[in-house]
Formats: structure tokens, C-alpha cells, sequence
């Protein structure tokens, strides 16, 4: 039986703890060990942004975190988006604009457009660009979802 | 990925035990390439220790007489978001914020960049063009060595079993002095270098003579290149098109390339000099901005 270490962390707002072995990557924690589907596994490898998380306000790829390095940390996943039933502006604005088509990298692109406009809500288009340049969607040809993004970052709701 | 043990020391101390105890190590900073490296078996280690604990490797500051000291495992984003740091030297800026995405900056740092050793590694030939050194430790000392001295072949370099990088040390630069760094890839963002060039100039007091000037090109060559001769060539010349084209000429002909999926032994000759000469040309215009 491999060894499992105790970690604690704040998850989605919530002061939790988890056992996991220290190889286990963050992403696997999450998906594996404490049920959230929400964040997609897409090249486990650093490339696509399908994992992207927020630890400590910075948008990381889970895949390239570990479980064990959690400890501590104040981690939100796309499960912690959404205020209860209420969409968060950038869910309403993919939905909206039709920003994604399989789905898979769109958890990503979210958490990761939701770092960008919590620090820049006025970011502008070529900035939206860069910052995404982390995460790849194979379907939309990018443009929908950089008009979903600037669309979330003019609602009052993000900008106030 | 095999099981493996992890270890959080919170002092170099700690950490300098821990490579010690018999076991194989590697370290843990942003993770960006090791933990993708143990988990497809390109590498295979009893332990991983995270450095990110040891406060000498966490953080940076400015010393009295005007240089930079970075901890190993500060990560770029840190770095970058530093107004002093884009003010004071933004040819650290040029290549942090180029390595990775937004995600991999979150995390990756300087001493990871350089530790990993290959051969495309953008901030090392910035680094270089600024003078920068390394201070390595172990339990029985430091030692600082020249940042070009520190790589011995793709993925390999100088240090030794127990030895960690604890600090970059960006040295005081001149006065009326610029640098700047930039790199070609067939993409906008997110990609490995076909070739990268670090370079600064620095100018006399009239701002008319060339006093000094530090090339470097990286992924040339097994190792990232410091092309001494290419900078020297440039003391006591005037900053014009000829005598940058001579340097880039030099830079050029020190490169030894392979071909690879991300370019040609030709194309990559032809990028060295081309992107020496325009980062000469931008490294004067900050020159003359200092």
C-alpha cells in the first residue's frame, strides 16, 4: 500500500483535507481523489490549459502541481466559479457567444479568463489573446471565446 | 510516474541533509518540467525536494551597489510584475515573460530554467548578456560561477551531487549601458526557441563609442553560447549598421546547429545573425534611453 500524506487546503472557499501519495499531480487529486470532474486532463504535460486551476490567485496547471503541494494553498477550480445557481459573468458570456463547442478545454479558459479579470478587468483584446495563449481549444478558432471574455469584462458585475 | 518521496525543507540546511540520505533527488520548484520529465520515465528519482520552502531560494532584492539577486525559485510572473525590476532592467523582463504561458510563469523560475540546462532555455542567454552569475551551495559552501560556465551538454551542467542553485546575481550595470533579449519561433506564444539571442551594448559617456558589448545565442549549439569575440569585436567601434553586421557575422559563425523538427542547420546560422543584429540595435536604443 503506497504511502499517503494528510494535506490540508482551502478548496473552492473550503477548509478541507485530503490524503494523497506524493506522485499524484494535483489535477489527479481533484479528479480522482475528491470527485471534481469539472477540471479536464488534455495533455498532462503543461501545454494546453485544460487543467487550469487558481492556487494562492495564480492560474497554474494542475498537471504540473502536486497533490502534496496543495498544503496550505487557497486552490479554486471551476467548480468555484459560480455563485450558487448564479452563473459567474464569463459562464453567461461562453454561453452567450457560444465560446466553446466539445467542452473540453472550456473549464480552462474560464478559470484562466477569470485570473485575468480579477486583476485587469479592463484588459483589452490583445491582452486577452496573450493571456490565453496558454490554453488551446482545437474547436472555436479562439475568436468566440476572446469576444465571450471581453464581453464577461464589460458586466458590471466583474468590472465593479 | 513511480512512487517517490517528498520533501518540503524550509532551510537550506534541511534541504542540504536531505541530498544526503542516500537517496536519488531531484528538485521541486515550479515543477513545470520535472513533473512532467518523472511522469513520461524521462527521468527517475527516489525523492523530490521542494525547494520553494528555503526562504534564500523564495525571494530578491537589490543590493547596495545596484545589482539584482533572484532566488532560484521566485517565479517569473513575481519577477515580472516588479515595477523597479521592468524600469532597472527589462532584458529580464523580455525573456520572463516569454518562457511558457501564463500558467507555466505562475510557477517557473529562473533557477529551473537553468538547472534544466537545455539547450533553447530562454532566460539564459538574457542572463548572460547581463553578466549574471550563479551562487551554488552545498553542505560544505557556496561557490559562484559565470552563468556560461555553468552548462556542460544538453540537459547537463556543473553541479554537483548535494548542489542546488540558490541565487542568480545580476552584477551593477553600466552606466549608459542597454540590453535586450528575443528569440524566433513559428508562433506567436507558447514554443520552444529556434534560436534565442541575449545582447547589450554599452556606450561611453558621450554616447557615441561602443565601451563593451556581451553577446550570447542559444540553441546553436549543445549548450547556450556566451560569443565573447562577437562582443569584443564591437569595443572602440562606433554603433552602426557595419559594425553590428560584423558582430552578428561573428555571433553567427560560432553557431553550430543540428537540424530539428523546429529548424534547419541553414535557417538556424541565418537567425543568429539576423536576431544578434537586431538585438544589438535594440539593446542601443535602451542604451541610450539609460
Amino acid at each position: 500500500m503506497p504511502r499517503r500524506t494528510h494535506i490540508q487546503t482551502t478548496l473552492n472557499g473550503e477548509e478541507i483535507d485530503f490524503l494523497c501519495e506524493p506522485r499524484q499531480s494535483l489535477l489527479e487529486v481533484l479528479r480522482d481523489e475528491l470527485g471534481l470532474t469539472g477540471t479536464k486532463e488534455g495533455c498532462n504535460n503543461g501545454n494546453c490549459g485544460a487543467c487550469s486551476v487558481l492556487m494562492d490567485g495564480r492560474v497554474v496547471n494542475s498537471c504540473c502541481v502536486l497533490g502534496v503541494e496543495a498544503e496550505g494553498a487557497d486552490v479554486v477550480t471551476i467548480e468555484g466559479v459560480a455563485d450558487g445557481d448564479t452563473l459567474h459573468p464569463l459562464q453567461q458570456c461562453f454561453l452567450e457567444e457560444a465560446a466553446l463547442q466539445c467542452g473540453v478545454c472550456t473549464p480552462g479558459f474560464i478559470v484562466a479568463a477569470k485570473a485575468l479579470l480579477d486583476s485587469e478587468p479592463d484588459a483589452d483584446e490583445g491582452r486577452v489573446r496573450h493571456w490565453l495563449a496558454g490554453n488551446l481549444c482545437r474547436c472555436t478558432g479562439y475568436d468566440k471565446i476572446v469576444r465571450a471574455v471581453l464581453k464577461a469584462s464589460e458586466m458590471e458585475e466583474v468590472s465593479a | 510516474m513511480k512512487e517517490i518521496d517528498y520533501l518540503a525543507p524550509s532551510s537550506l540546511g534541511e534541504a542540504y541533509a536531505a541530498l544526503q540520505n542516500g537517496k536519488t533527488s531531484a528538485f521541486l520548484a515550479g515543477g513545470t518540467d520535472i513533473i512532467v520529465q518523472l511522469r513520461e520515465g524521462r527521468k527517475e528519482v527516489d525523492q523530490l525536494i521542494d525547494v520553494k520552502h528555503i526562504p534564500e531560494l523564495m525571494s530578491y532584492g537589490w543590493t547596495d551597489d545596484g545589482g539584482l539577486v533572484i532566488g532560484a525559485s521566485v517565479p517569473f510572473a513575481e519577477i515580472y510584475e516588479d515595477d523597479e525590476i521592468v524600469r532597472r532592467l527589462p532584458c529580464v523582463i523580455d525573456c520572463a515573460t516569454l518562457v511558457g504561458g501564463i500558467q507555466i510563469q505562475s510557477r517557473a523560475c529562473f533557477g529551473g530554467n537553468i538547472g534544466n540546462s537545455g539547450p533553447a532555455a530562454d532566460t539564459v542567454p538574457a542572463l548572460i548578456a547581463l553578466g549574471a552569475t550563479l551562487t551554488l551551495g552545498s553542505a560544505g559552501g557556496t561557490r559562484e560561477l559565470a552563468l556560461e560556465d555553468f552548462f556542460t551538454g544538453p540537459g547537463q551542467n556543473v553541479l554537483e551531487p548535494g548542489e542546488l542553485i540558490i541565487t542568480i546575481n545580476i552584477p551593477p550595470q553600466p552606466a549608459n549601458s542597454g540590453a535586450f533579449f528575443h528569440r524566433f519561433i513559428p508562433r506567436n506564444e507558447m514554443d520552444i526557441a529556434v534560436v534565442n539571442v541575449g545582447a547589450r551594448v554599452d556606450l561611453d559617456a558621450t554616447g557615441e563609442r561602443i565601451e563593451g558589448a556581451r553577446i550570447s545565442v542559444g540553441a546553436v549549439a549543445p549548450v547556450p553560447l556566451f560569443v565573447a569575440e562577437a562582443g569584443d569585436a564591437l569595443v572602440g567601434e562606433t554603433p552602426t549598421e557595419d559594425s553590428f553586421g560584423r558582430a552578428a557575422d561573428i555571433a553567427a559563425a560560432a553557431a553550430t546547429p543540428i537540424t530539428d523538427m523546429r529548424g534547419s542547420i541553414a535557417q538556424r546560422v541565418h537567425l543568429t545573425r539576423v536576431l544578434t543584429y537586431r538585438a544589438l540595435d535594440r539593446a542601443l536604443e535602451r542604451a541610450r534611453e539609460a
